[in-house]
């Protein structure tokens, strides 16, 4: 079955882990869709969140392969479980913005809870962080006045309630 | 690949540090002498250069270990691959930066193929010059990184001893497989102070799991004893866990018939009644059948590769399925499983066994006898003075030591010697099972020759592959390691012109290895123009360039006598088998079809 798989990785904070990590993908041919990499509360360990679709079967025997890295510590498909998580990204959208018009982007952007972070003569940035429905409503209705350009950060993902693989991590770090 | 170009340092005396801490001062290039020591290394293959020298600089100084300079570095990693394959200890390997490493790069991805515990020490460019383009530079880490069980990269002397010591400790525990660290020149001459080798690896993301559940193992056994017409499948897993007793054991205690893949040749003696010999492409054919029929099939450290499995759709579709792996990613990777035991063979046998009674096999072990003797191994001799290659193995088998390692080339004539040569006990069989090493062979045989050098080492070869390798020759002579080279010649890289013969029609491109003009005429000629023809090299005569005992043979009535005359004394050998040139290797599974459609060739 395809799907969307939200892989949660604890890694050791080295070089080369990021390179392992994102070769076990390409080597079978699937695209990232995103991933991000952060040191965790431990400065030894970092934490990525990768997004993937792709073959269930397939991405179940890429988990088993990520767990067998030296590097990694834990690895889950958040995907392949029942409990909630939390899943996030931020987004920061150039869009054009002629005096007459901050009002009502500054309102689009209070109905979505975001913030501006710049205002320009010709422009503005809008700032947001949700789910991946909600960026997509946001840009949806920023779309008309012309965006300039859109960085995102790639989404990261925590299970709600308390998560046994995050404390061994900590144990161990 | 020497470059001389370096300045040679002459090694500081040791000094004891008089502040009572147990550590020495070391430079890096001692380090790496001390990790091999402390690491109970007793033989290093390898080739210097420029980035290493400092730690050549100091091998001849050991009385723990030997050094063996080989011709190729490729030749260097084959020789430790089956120095671990024959003794189960790590082979170690050391060579310089840039080519000297990316020339072990084919040995690396062999042995993460075949699970052999392998370090490989490689030099670099010193760390100021990384990522350079400086001389002999190579991204060696990132070259190795998907053919290795894990690499380092060594960024400063500090993490030196830890990550010597985590190498060791990756390449001989769990799932065996090959490590390399690349370590900067400049890292190999400075100086750690207060240095101790680490007790202790440090790993923390890295478990083993040794036991499977033991109601996980109850399971497996109620799902065996419940069985009617059960089946062993076992794989080179039992042979690297050092659990063939085991296997033994259990076997012959529940009454189960046992069929080996390649790997798992020597795992399970051939001569034992319950023996089914080699499944797969080129497998027997009542294994094959065994397996079809099978209804529980128990998989002991065998990873249903293509080769043993045919079509999978197809591949035991009566059987409930019990696999036994070290590695979890092994686990329904390609068949789906039913009761999966992960862990070490040896451990799970050993939890296993104290269950095991004697099953019901009474209507199935009739079956497969019956199917045994319906479908033999077989091959007819020539009413000519013909050399058939199986006939070949066959008195390979016959004249050989009980204890004499086989190491093989990559082709048919490795078919023939695990269809006709009488395995009985674990390593006594190397070959390139996963990768296909062409060249592998010989290397490999040399490697296993230093290992026990009172045994007989005979590499069958095929008069390509022998090519592959064919320099270490030298290797052999300069150290006395008196392995036997025989190579089925029939001037064809034969397993290909099989495939061109049965599938490409007859369209034999690039498959002939005699001369152009000769080869024309010689893909149909008779029997005696090939016997008559030249072919290059002269074998004997090569073998005789590098002082080495070198023969050629043609005629069946000759065989017995050239094989007696290479098998005997104590120096290395090479015999030219000339044999018939257009045999194929049968029975035959084609890619990709069932195994119920084996073609049977002979029948």
């Amino acid at each position: 079955m395809m799907r969307r798989h939200i892989f949660y990785v604890l890694v050791e904070n080295r070089s080369g882990v990021l390179a392992r990590v994102a070769g076990l993908f390409s080597a079978r041919g699937f695209n990232i869709e995103s991933l991000t990499v952060g040191e965790t509360d431990s400065p030894r360990i970092s934490r990525m969140t990768i997004v993937v679709p792709g073959d269930d079967k397939i991405l179940d025997q890429v988990r088993k392969q990520l767990g067998k890295l030296i590097d990694v510590h834990d690895v889950r498909d958040f995907s392949m479980e029942t409990h909630d998580i939390v899943n996030r990204e931020l987004v920061l959208c150039k869009v054009n913005a002629e005096p007459s018009q901050r009002g009502d982007i500054v309102e689009i952007a209070n109905i979505f809870r975001a913030r501006i972070a710049d205002v320009s003569p010709q422009s503005m940035i809008v700032e947001a962080t949700g789910s991946e429905n909600k960026i997509a409503g946001l840009l949806k209705l920023l779309a008309p006045y012309g965006i300039i350009e859109v960085a995102r950060s790639g989404r990261v993902a925590m299970a709600r309630g308390n998560n046994e693989s995050i404390q061994n991590a900590r144990a161990v770090a | 690949m020497a470059n001389e170009s370096a300045t040679k340092m002459k090694p500081k005396a040791k000094k004891k540090k008089e502040n009572g801490k147990p550590g020495v001062d070391k430079r890096g290039a001692e380090i790496v002498i001390d990790a091999l020591e402390q690491e109970g290394v007793e033989v290093v293959f390898g080739y210097p250069g420029g980035a290493i020298i400092d730690v050549f600089d100091l091998i001849n100084q050991s009385d723990k270990f030997q050094f063996i300079l080989t011709r190729h570095e490729q030749g260097a990693i084959h020789m430790a691959e089956g120095y671990a394959r024959a003794t189960g200890k790590v082979g170690v390997v050391l060579v310089t930066s840039g080519p000297g490493a990316t020339n072990t790069v084919t040995g690396l991805a062999d042995a993460m193929m075949d699970s052999t515990p392998v370090v490989v020490i490689s030099g670099q460019v010193p760390t100021a010059l990384i990522g350079n383009d400086a001389f002999q530079e190579a991204d060696v880490v990132g070259i190795t990184r998907s053919v290795t069980k894990h690499n380092y990269l060594v960024k400063t002397l500090e993490e030196l001893p830890i990550l010597l010591k985590n190498t060791f400790h990756i390449a001989r525990s769990g799932r065996q497989g090959p490590v390399v660290i690349d370590i900067p020149k400049d890292i190999q001459k400075h100086t750690l102070v207060n240095y101790a080798y680490p007790d202790k690896p440090e790993l923390p993301g890295y478990h083993i799991q040794m036991h499977a559940p033991l109601e996980k193992v109850e399971q497996a056994w109620k799902l065996i004893h419940s069985a009617k017409r059960p089946l062993i499948y076992a794989g080179g897993g039992v042979i690297n866990a050092d659990a063939a007793d085991e296997l033994f054991l259990f076997a012959t205690k529940a009454n189960i018939p046992v069929t080996t893949t390649l790997m798992g040749l020597g795992a399970f003696p051939e001569t034992h009644p319950l023996s089914l010999l080699m499944l797969g492409m080129h497998g027997t054919v009542y294994a094959n059948k065994a397996v079809q029929n099978c209804d529980v099939l128990i998989a002991v450290g065998s990873r249903f590769d293509d080769r043993v499995t045919g079509k999978l759709e197809e591949f035991a579709p009566h059987a409930k399925i019990i696999h036994m792996d070290i590695d979890p990613s092994s686990i329904s990777k390609n068949v789906k499983v039913d009761v999966d035991l992960v862990g070490d063979v040896k451990c799970i046998l050993r939890d296993l066994n104290p269950f095991v009674e004697r099953c019901d096999t009474e209507a199935w072990l009739p079956q497969l006898d019956e199917w045994k003797r319906q479908y033999p191994l077989r091959f007819v001799l020539p009413d000519n003075d013909l050399i058939l290659p199986q006939h070949l193995i066959q008195l390979i088998d016959e004249l050989a030591d009980d204890n004499a390692i086989i190491t093989s080339e990559v082709g048919q004539h490795q078919m023939w010697a695990a269809q006709y040569y009488t395995f009985t006990r674990p390593r006594t069989w190397i070959t390139s099972g996963g990768l296909g090493t062409m060249g592998f062979g010989f290397p490999a045989a040399l490697g296993a020759q230093r290992a026990f050098p009172g045994r007989q080492v005979i590499n069958v070869a095929g008069d390509g592959s022998i090519q592959m390798n064919i320099q270490e020759l030298a290797t052999a002579m300069y150290y006395n390691l008196p392995v036997k080279n025989i190579i089925s010649n029939n001037g064809w890289l034969g397993m290909v012109r099989q495939w061109q013969d049965m599938f490409y029609g007859k369209n034999y491109s690039a498959t002939n290895l005699t001369l152009p003009a000769r080869g024309a005429a010689l893909s149909d000629a008779s029997a005696s123009d090939w016997m008559n023809a030249e072919y290059l090299p002269n074998f004997a005569k090569l073998a005789e360039a590098y002082g080495c005992w070198g023969r050629k043979v043609t005629k069946r009535g000759e065989l017995k006598d050239a094989i007696r005359e290479c098998l005997a004394g104590d120096q290395p050998a090479l015999l030219d088998v000339w044999v018939a040139r257009e045999e194929n290797v049968y029975p035959m599974v084609p890619a990709g079809a069932s195994l119920n459609q084996m073609i049977e060739g002979m029948a």
